[in-house]
């Protein structure tokens, strides 16, 4: 306390110091400023401007070389209303993120605890398991591309062995989509399993010994009362981050594998934009398919900040 | 604390009894058999004859071995060193650029007081909502009017500013001690020579893992490229290997393979040799 009062009695009777502490905030300021600006014009240029220009270009007519554009205000998004290919693409989306999100984290969950529960194998399985996550998704789709072959496939040469006859797991319609899903799990599960192990290993260990002395001493026991509601933010976290992958990672798998076929079984929301913007080339239209994306993102980001700032705070 | 350890290492999951262990050990191995096949099958295909790629016989190793020829066959019916070298090339660019912008910004947001930096920092938060396929179209149109489209610019520059980076940046600066700022500032430091002499190589962790989390994101991204890029000789490795399925139309799975191998082996090796770094990096993605 005598610090403080000594220090402002100090700076009032010593403007000359103030002022130099003056032109140090001015120096200050502009030395901020100053390394701050390149990154800020080029945050305007390449991140918020065309941000806003995607909402400017929604709102218009505009095809990509067209001399001439229209305000249709939310004309885009009516067309998309009564669009069918816009609805099957958006099922579809739903279908592959309802299958991909709850299944590779539950068995990124399982795989995470079996591979903490003992040391014995714990660093083959773990680098076993986050193989596909290190790989380039391009090419590992071309390979199971290969692998689902009808003829001459792994896949179906396993399933004949079963005495069962294979199938053309891509090109037919009721398979397309689960499989394509299927290899969706395949690439995230690894990632799943490595941020659970990251949340088990913040689970203190007092709780378990904790637990034991309460009597719970199966593993079941020491999981359903420590393990899962520790896990919680966790879960949550990897919810919303596997959903936001599993948006984009549709779309590098639809590209390779089917192109939204057969007959748009597998059109899924990341390909029907580049569809429209890149081979039709109606720019407003997917300029506004993409806001709709955007609003998704928005809304699973939301709720990952919800939750991590019950957890951190950044401030 | 140390002595302590191991008894609640084992309460954490409990002691396994030998049936468990025997249990746990049956369904990894299923489980890695999976994750691994395509790899396994991958890497066995480029090294067989195409009769012995059609029959139907499941053998993990060639009987007349044919590698060398599927191999000369990737790298003469594609330029693959050439793709591998873009890809270096605009990964690397990459990187450069968004530590050039990215570390400034980040230290004045961490430890300087201006008027702005708040709202600053509000609009670095807001970008990092921003998903690249929201810019990818207005960025498009934009490249074609000033004609870099199909140049390696095109490829580099929209991602020479990463908000994420600065965040990351700006969480780490933060636990720079100011004592060590003021001590460089005594000396006659500018804040130039401050932000890349004293505050950077403290940091230098954070920048390793955010590297490999780039690297690994715009090797693989092929959204992108997929737009800008028509001219085979500047394809980025995803791209190069789709022209090569392309080109085989499904019949030449021996070379195609050995071309697979080879785009997916540089990450996979960089995972192999360095795990941990390369986990901790992927993982720091959760934040975007």
């Amino acid at each position: 306390m005598r610090g403080i009062t000594v220090s402002d009695a100090a700076l009032s009777a010593a403007p000359p110091r103030a002022r130099r502490r003056h032109a140090g905030a001015v120096a200050e300021a502009m030395a901020g400023w100053s390394l701050a600006l390149p990154a800020t014009i080029l945050m305007i240029l390449l991140l918020l401007g065309p941000a806003l220009g995607a909402v400017i270009l929604a709102l218009t007519d505009w095809q990509f070389g067209a001399p001439t554009l229209n305000w249709i205000g939310l004309g885009n998004f009516v067309d998309m209303a009564g669009d069918r290919v816009f609805w099957r693409s958006l099922g579809n989306t739903m279908i592959y993120i309802g299958l991909v999100v709850p299944l590779s984290v539950l068995l990124g969950l399982g795989a995470a605890l079996l591979i903490e529960a003992d040391p014995a194998g714990r660093s083959f399985y773990r680098a076993a398991f986050f193989l596909p996550v290190a790989s380039t998704l391009l090419a590992m789709a071309i390979v199971w591309e290969f692998l689902l072959h009808p003829s001459f496939g792994l896949v179906n040469r396993v399933v004949e062995l079963f005495g069962a006859s294979g199938i053309d797991w891509l090109k037919n319609p009721a398979t397309a989509l689960p499989t394509v899903a299927a290899i969706g799990i395949w690439k995230a599960l690894g990632l799943n399993m490595v941020l659970f192990m990251a949340g088990l290993k913040s689970i203190p260990h007092d709780l378990y010994d904790a637990a034991a002395i309460d009597g719970a001493d199966g593993a079941w026991e020491r999981f359903r009362r420590v393990t899962w509601p520790m896990l919680g933010p966790t879960l949550m976290f990897v919810l919303v981050i596997s959903a936001i992958r599993a948006f984009q990672e549709s779309f590098d798998l639809v590209a390779v594998l089917t192109q939204g076929g057969p007959n748009k079984a597998t059109e899924v929301l990341l390909y029907t934009i580049y569809q429209e913007g890149f081979s039709f080339f109606r720019s407003g239209y997917a300029a506004a398919l993409t806001l709709i994306f955007l609003a998704f993102v928005l809304a699973l980001t939301l709720l990952q900040a919800k939750v991590l700032d019950k957890r951190v705070h950044y401030g | 604390m140390s002595a302590a350890r191991p008894v609640s290492e084992r309460y954490r999951m409990g002691r396994l009894s030998p049936a468990a262990r025997l249990l746990r050990h049956l369904v990894l191995l299923a489980g890695a058999t999976v994750m691994l096949v395509p790899f396994v099958w991958m890497i066995s295909t480029s090294l067989k004859p195409p009769n012995e790629i059609f029959s139907a016989d499941i053998a993990l190793l060639p009987q007349t071995w044919h590698a060398v020829e599927n191999y000369t066959a990737a790298f003469t019916k594609q330029p693959l060193l050439r793709y591998l070298a873009n890809g270096l090339l605009v990964c690397a660019a990459i990187f450069i650029g968004q530590v050039t912008f990215m570390v400034p910004a980040a230290y004045a947001i961490a430890k300087l007081r201006f008027p702005g930096r708040d709202a600053l920092f509000g609009i670095v938060l807001l970008a990092l909502l921003i998903p690249t396929q929201v810019t990818a179209i207005p960025l498009y149109i934009l490249f074609y009017k000033i004609g870099i489209l199909d140049t390696y610019a095109a490829l580099v520059v929209p991602s020479v500013i990463s908000v994420f980076g600065i965040f990351l940046m700006r969480q780490f600066f933060r636990t720079v001690p100011d004592d060590l700022i003021h001590a460089a500032r005594l000396d006659g430091c500018s804040e130039l020579a401050i932000v890349w002499r004293i505050v950077l190589p403290t940091a230098m962790p954070a920048i390793v893992a955010f590297g490999i989390l780039s690297l690994v994101w715009h090797w693989n991204d092929y959204f992108w490229p997929l737009l800008v890029v028509t001219s085979p000789e500047l394809a980025t490795p995803p791209l190069g290997i789709v022209f090569f399925d392309n080109q085989e139309a499904g019949t030449d799975f021996g070379p195609l393979m050995a071309g697979a191998v080879i785009i997916t082996a540089p990450l996979l090796l960089a995972f192999l040799f360095a795990q941990r770094r390369f986990i901790e990096g992927v993982t720091m993605s959760g934040v975007k």
